[in-house]
């Protein structure tokens, strides 16, 4: 056993280390000091200006206080589903679990148009509540609920429900057998899942200009107006600060809450914990938990289907035989195979740079506990709270300096997928990296199995299974095109979101239809993406 | 504290040498693949030399139109996208001691100030532009070539319009009580079309006098206007006559969004368009394209420019991106020519008079409107 050996920190840290100082540090520092010291010298008179302004204050305000409370929703929803689809067997639970992280790839432009189907003026609920707060609490809750369902529902999976059974025969309620023996070691995983949710409502973009409409801002939007609109690069480093500050006193409250997480704690094979429901209370929990994500996360998707499959002369497959025919008209166009596969090879590049830098920043985060494990973790998920904007114009301003001009790379756009997926594969491997029982490998040498086999049995299931739960955000994050590639100059390979904003772009009933369509292709590609992630998960690592 | 596993660690490093080798591997994919290892039997021609387009998300050209000029020039054009013309613009001004690209298309007459201050361009005089009308020819210096032009105007649902009930004809009428709550625009400070509608509304009403721009904005805000981001919220979801089950019959769009809805409409095409458009208050927008200062190939550069005054290049135009081309005698389709509407006299504004004042004019707008 090796203990905390600062020369294995650094070695393990290195890489990471590395790629975020060259892709995260160094651009937004050279964009804030081009902002901040426009002639070299710094000059606050701005700052203090635009920081002054009475909207700022409203707007940070309004920004932090709709993602706590998006946070808040998400988690309300997504616990009683993690708990679900962790601890009991139904039909349609893998289809459940995969189709949950279909809303995490959808551009905003399509998540609009099903909100608006839904409750927009001709909405099918029947009530309007488009251009309110409803509408921007409820799409961030459509699309974040899968982080919770993944990264809570991971570990839970893997809890060991007998330690709640004992303490249950034992004596103990229902609640408290949850309060004292499950929530300690489930604990790390909300606060990670939170905290990766907060920070996405926290740097909002299209959600709240496409469904909030004219009247809500954040501070990503301000800064956006700033940087692209107005090019005042000043005001944005401002802004883009003052989003920085508020990230830093969130990452210190969760290292605080974080505090000294469960440790070791045996971790089982997921297909042994979940059962099927009992009673008929459980029943009656399980579907009401069904019924409600199909609610959330279901109705938006099949309104999509819906837009999809509507035609001039009712429903049928025009939409799609439009778009995969040979007729397609306007060189805007993107033949759909063309789209799928540049989607996948970004989506796989991107996992690919992400999984082995994730895999060496969580081996870090896990072993070597302490104030500087804690600021790496911290400085890992700064990207996800960043705006895009600023990585963007970011890179324009630091990157053409290096001996090889990465501006204009197709290497630029796996590489800022991974800048944001990093956060989700580093929160979806600690945990189970930490639980790695050394008593478990002890127990196989004294059985006498070969050191080869030991390892193979017992370090290569953690390990890929932290990679697949990691491998699976990583690349949704990528297919999805997060906010991070908008502003990077991009070679001409469109991808099936830039696609679909083609489409979208364009008067005329067959450009929406296709626009549709094509949206309902990459919501298969997800789900079969995410099916093929899960399956991989229980077959390779289900028998420990 | 956890004791640190051996193990796990070299399975780590192991995993995390596989991945690297799969990056390496993956990065293959994204380069273009060299003729010469695909085995071209000799003698091989000199390679292509690399040119670069800065443009933004709505640059179209049919590939086999491009192709015309890669194979002349012996080039291969690398296409760029950088988001909006706005955005588009701002990235071209950051990086302009160490350009992204040779040649630029895309900047309009709304930003062009901005790009002409930062000094972006080079001077060109290209072959072809003296047969461009003077109007269209902004800038004296010639640091920008106009390529191509289109309205952005009011259009209307038809289907919610009859001749008890006309569509409104004028700016004025927006404003009036029988059109009241029909109207959707997009924002200024976020949309192109947005931001044009605007300066059509100062162009026509002024800033001074009894009743200003402002006071027509007030009135629209009274008369229960509404304002959304972009053009796809405003013309797909908001626009009655959009596919996306939107309420309001009035739009902010193009003149040329009529032909779209026939070239984009289920077959059988047509003969009419579902939409109609207000000739009153458009304004004007038309796009250039440059040589960057700086740039690596200004001589292809600047053949890429002439070429985009061709014949060829200005007859693809029109149904790539649903604008007028610049060359008043380039062959336009007949499906463009029989459903775009001609503005016989479209708004229009000087872009020094737009530079120097659209950032007051959109917080100016944002008091009043909203």
């Amino acid at each position: 056993m090796v203990s905390r050996r600062p020369l294995t920190t650094v070695a393990l840290a290195a890489l990471p280390l590395a790629f975020i100082g060259l892709f995260f540090v160094w651009p937004v520092a050279s964009i804030l000091v081009r902002g901040l010291a426009p002639g070299g010298a710094l000059d606050l008179s701005v700052p203090l200006q635009v920081l002054t302004r009475p909207e700022t204050l409203e707007v940070a305000w309004f920004t932090f206080w709709q993602a706590v409370v998006s946070t808040l929703l998400t988690l309300a929803l997504g616990l009683p589903g993690a708990y679900v689809l962790a601890r009991f067997d139904f039909p349609g639970r893998r289809l459940l679990n995969a189709v949950a992280l279909v809303p995490f790839v959808l551009p905003t432009v399509v998540v609009g148009a099903a909100f608006l189907a839904l409750i927009g003026p001709k909405g099918a609920l029947g009530v309007r509540l488009d251009h309110t707060i409803w509408a921007i609490l409820a799409a961030h809750v459509f699309y974040n609920c899968a982080v919770v369902l993944r990264l809570v529902g991971g570990v839970w999976a893997q809890l060991d429900p007998r330690t709640e059974e004992a303490a249950r025969v034992l004596g103990a309620s229902r609640w408290r057998a949850f309060r004292e023996v499950t929530w300690p070691l489930l604990r790390p995983a909300v606060l990670s899942a939170a905290s990766i949710v907060f920070l996405f409502t926290f740097t909002s973009f299209g959600v709240i200009l496409i469904l909030g409409g004219y009247g809500y801002s954040t501070i990503e939007l301000a800064v956006y107006r700033a940087a692209a609109v107005l090019l005042d690069l000043p005001a944005a480093a401002t802004l883009a600060l003052l989003q920085l500050a508020f990230l830093a006193v969130l990452l210190v409250v969760y290292a605080r809450l974080q505090g000294n997480a469960a440790v070791g704690q045996r971790l089982t094979a997921a297909r042994v914990t979940a059962r099927r429901p009992r009673s008929r209370q459980e029943w009656t929990f399980v579907g009401a938990t069904i019924a409600l994500l199909a609610l959330v996360l279901g109705l938006p998707l099949a309104a999509l289907v819906e837009r999809a499959l509507a035609g001039a002369n009712g429903y049928g497959l025009d939409n799609f035989s439009a778009l995969f025919g040979e007729s397609a008209r306007g060189a805007l166009f993107v033949p759909p195979i063309d789209a799928i596969r540049n989607s996948l090879a970004f989506a796989a590049a991107a996992t690919a740079i992400c999984l082995p830098l994730g895999l060496l920043a969580a081996a870090v985060i896990a072993y070597h506990r302490g104030r500087l494990a804690t600021g790496f973790d911290a400085l890992l998920m700064l990207p996800l709270g960043t705006s895009a904007v600023i990585v963007g114009f970011g890179f324009l301003v630091s990157l053409g300096q290096l001996p090889i001009d990465l501006r204009t790379s197709p290497l630029l756009i796996p590489i800022a997928h991974a800048l944001v997926a990093l956060p989700f594969v580093i929160r979806a491997t600690v945990p189970l990296l930490r639980s790695i029982d050394h008593r478990l490998r002890e127990a196989a040498a004294v059985l006498g199995a070969s050191p080869a086999r030991t390892w193979r049995m017992v370090d290569l299931p953690m390990v890929g299974r932290a990679l697949l739960v990691g491998g699976s955000f990583a690349f949704a994050v990528s297919l999805g095109e997060f906010g991070a590639t908008l502003f990077i100059v991009r070679p001409d390979a469109p991808t099936m979101p830039i696609a679909i904003y083609r489409l979208l772009s364009q008067p005329g009933a067959l450009a929406f239809g296709q626009a549709m369509a094509m949206a309902t292709v990459l919501m298969a590609v997800t789900a079969i993406a995410a099916l093929a992630f899960d399956r991989l998960r229980t077959t390779s690592v289900g028998s420990t | 504290m956890t004791p640190v596993n051996r193990p796990v660690l070299l399975t780590i490093a192991a995993v995390a040498v596989v991945v690297v080798i799969v990056v390496v591997a993956l990065s293959g994919l994204f380069t273009t693949p060299n003729p010469d290892a695909l085995g071209t039997p000799p003698p091989t021609p000199p390679p292509p030399t690399e040119l670069t387009l800065l443009t933004h998300d709505s640059f179209a050209v049919t590939p086999e139109v491009l192709a015309v000029f890669e194979s002349d020039h012996n080039a291969h054009v690398n296409v760029l996208r950088a988001g909006d013309a706005g955005a588009m613009v701002n990235q071209a001004i950051l990086t302009k001691d160490n350009p992204l690209a040779d040649a630029l298309f895309g900047v309009d007459n709304t930003f062009l100030s901005r790009a002409l201050n930062a000094g972006i361009f080079e001077s060109y005089h290209a072959t072809g532009v003296d047969s461009v009308p003077a109007a269209l020819r902004l800038d004296a210096r010639e640091r920008v070539t106009p390529i191509d032009y289109g309205d952005v105007c009011i259009n209307t649902d038809l289907s919610a319009y009859s001749a008890a009930n006309p569509a409104p004809q004028t700016l004025e009428d927006l404003a009036k009580p029988a059109y009241k709550a029909q109207l959707v625009v997009e924002d200024p400070g976020t949309s192109s079309p947005g931001l044009a509608f605007m300066l059509a509304t100062i162009a026509h009403f002024g800033e001074s006098g009894t009743y200003t721009w402002l006071d027509y904005w007030r009135d629209l805000r009274a008369n229960d206007v509404t304002i959304v981001s972009g053009w796809e919220e405003a013309y797909d979801s908001t626009f009655s006559g959009g596919s996306g089950g939107g309420d309001k019959p009035m739009v902010v769009s193009y003149a040329t969004s009529p032909v779209a809805e026939v070239f984009y409409a289920p077959s059988p095409q047509p003969t009419e368009s579902p939409t109609g458009v207000m000739t009153d208050g458009c304004f004007r927008q038309i796009e250039f394209a440059g040589v960057l200062a700086g740039a690596k190939q200004p001589d292809l550069a600047k053949a890429l420019v002439d070429y985009m005054l061709t014949a060829t290049f200005q007859a693809d135009i029109p149904l790539n991106m649903f604008v007028f081309p610049a060359v008043p005698t380039a062959t336009v389709p007949q499906v463009f020519s029989d459903f775009a509407v001609n503005v016989p006299a479209p708004l229009t504004m000087a872009p020094e008079q737009i530079g120097a004042n659209r950032d007051r004019w959109i917080n100016e707008w944002s008091a009043a409107a909203h």
